[in-house]
């Protein structure tokens, strides 16, 4: 994309790259989980383009999916500096149990209120996330957060503005937006629970544990103002850090990764 | 302002046109027509569809039920009267020619 009218000193995975920073190998670890939470939501996001409800609802969720895209290319870029790998290494050359991504994130996108769903708690996650994260001691860490964290801003008021729409409109629109909630409730407890990646970087990495009282505060009012009710569901299994991972996982690697592995160093 | 989730009793999503000035000082101008539920989201899709690449610093949505157009059958009529009135424009005077740039 040409952008030389644009000017812009915001982190890139080339800039990481000729930058020639090296991560510490635990940084590293911590990076490539991060990165993998984006990677996957991107990929699950792109699925929508041409099957969203509206033109303009598939430009929104091709959008949202971009910046995702973008925060992982930019953690992996980092990640992998640690390991002479670059983005694509990981992202097409790995298997699903080297996957550290959080379950929340393959979740299938089920109707558009599920995908809403999963958007809304994602985004507060990340929003969270990024804005503590911006304060790593690690420079590039840092960097890649604070960029990230203005589209997270967006990401979260897009999910906000149909969480609204759908719990308040017709009764069909209220029940399905619910259902939604409830599909997605489930994977809440995984994503606030201790991230064996960060342990031991006190100053560098962020315990999502920490980020949970942001959660409690803002996501019940939300669904609260959409006339909907949190749902009383019991959390489900984690382990997408271990590489433990859903049924859904394979087939979206599949998709993923078939071409690079079908022409190895193809370029376009 | 509509509440949100309030359609009106509609089925399908109005058409809105949008104006996106870019920059400080300029107008802004018609970038072209999109669907939204409400204002808001019509604002929002928006700057999804037209602003992607840094183009604009504000942007407008308008109803475009909310728009009266002149009609493009009667253009000839419409349009004709200066038409041979070149005295209008401002082009029957001597240049100076120690004022440049004229």
């Amino acid at each position: 994309m040409k952008t030389s009218h644009v000017k812009s000193t915001a982190i890139t995975p080339e800039s990481i790259d000729e930058a020639g920073a090296i991560a510490p190998s635990p940084v590293a670890d911590y990076a490539l989980g991060l990165g993998d939470d984006a990677l996957v939501l991107a990929q699950r996001l792109g699925e929508w383009i041409a099957h969203a409800p509206e033109l303009e609802e598939d430009v929104a969720l091709g959008n949202i999916a971009l910046d995702q895209l973008g925060h992982a290319r930019s953690l992996l870029t980092y990640a992998g500096s640690a390991w002479g790998k670059t983005e694509d290494d990981l992202a097409y050359f790995r298997g699903e149990s080297e996957f550290r991504n959080r379950l929340l994130f393959e979740r299938p996108n089920g109707d558009f209120a599920v995908t809403i769903a999963r958007q809304l708690v994602a985004s507060v996650y990340f929003d969270s996330l990024y804005t503590a994260l911006a304060d790593s001691a690690d420079p590039t860490l840092a960097a890649i957060a604070g960029k990230a964290v203005k589209e997270v801003d967006y990401h979260l008021d897009h999910s906000v503005q149909w969480l609204l729409r759908l719990g308040r409109g017709t009764e069909l629109s209220h029940e399905r937006m619910q259902r939604g909630l409830e599909t997605i409730w489930p994977f809440v407890g995984e994503l606030y629970s201790a991230d064996p990646y960060a342990e031991g970087l006190d100053g560098v990495a962020v315990d999502p544990r920490t980020l949970q009282a942001r959660f409690d505060d803002v996501v019940p009012r939300l669904i609260a103002d959409a006339s909907l009710t949190v749902p009383a569901i019991p959390f489900a299994r984690g382990g997408g850090r271990d590489g433990r991972h859903s049924e859904s996982m394979g087939p979206l690697l599949a998709e993923m990764q078939v071409l690079a592995r079908a022409h190895p160093g193809a370029r376009w | 302002m509509t509440s949100p989730g309030d359609s009106g009793g509609r089925e399908t999503w109005p058409l809105w046109e949008v104006f996106v000035r870019s920059s400080r000082g300029l107008s802004h101008v018609h970038a072209g027509s999109l669907h939204a539920p409400d204002e808001i989201m019509a604002v929002r899709n928006a700057r999804d569809l037209y602003t992607r690449r840094a183009e604009g610093v504000s942007i407008w949505v308008v109803p475009a039920s909310a728009i009266t157009a002149s009609d493009p059958d009667a253009r000839g009529t419409f349009f004709e009267s200066p038409q041979g009135k070149e005295y209008r424009h401002a082009t029957y005077y001597t240049e100076s020619e120690a004022v440049p740039h004229l």
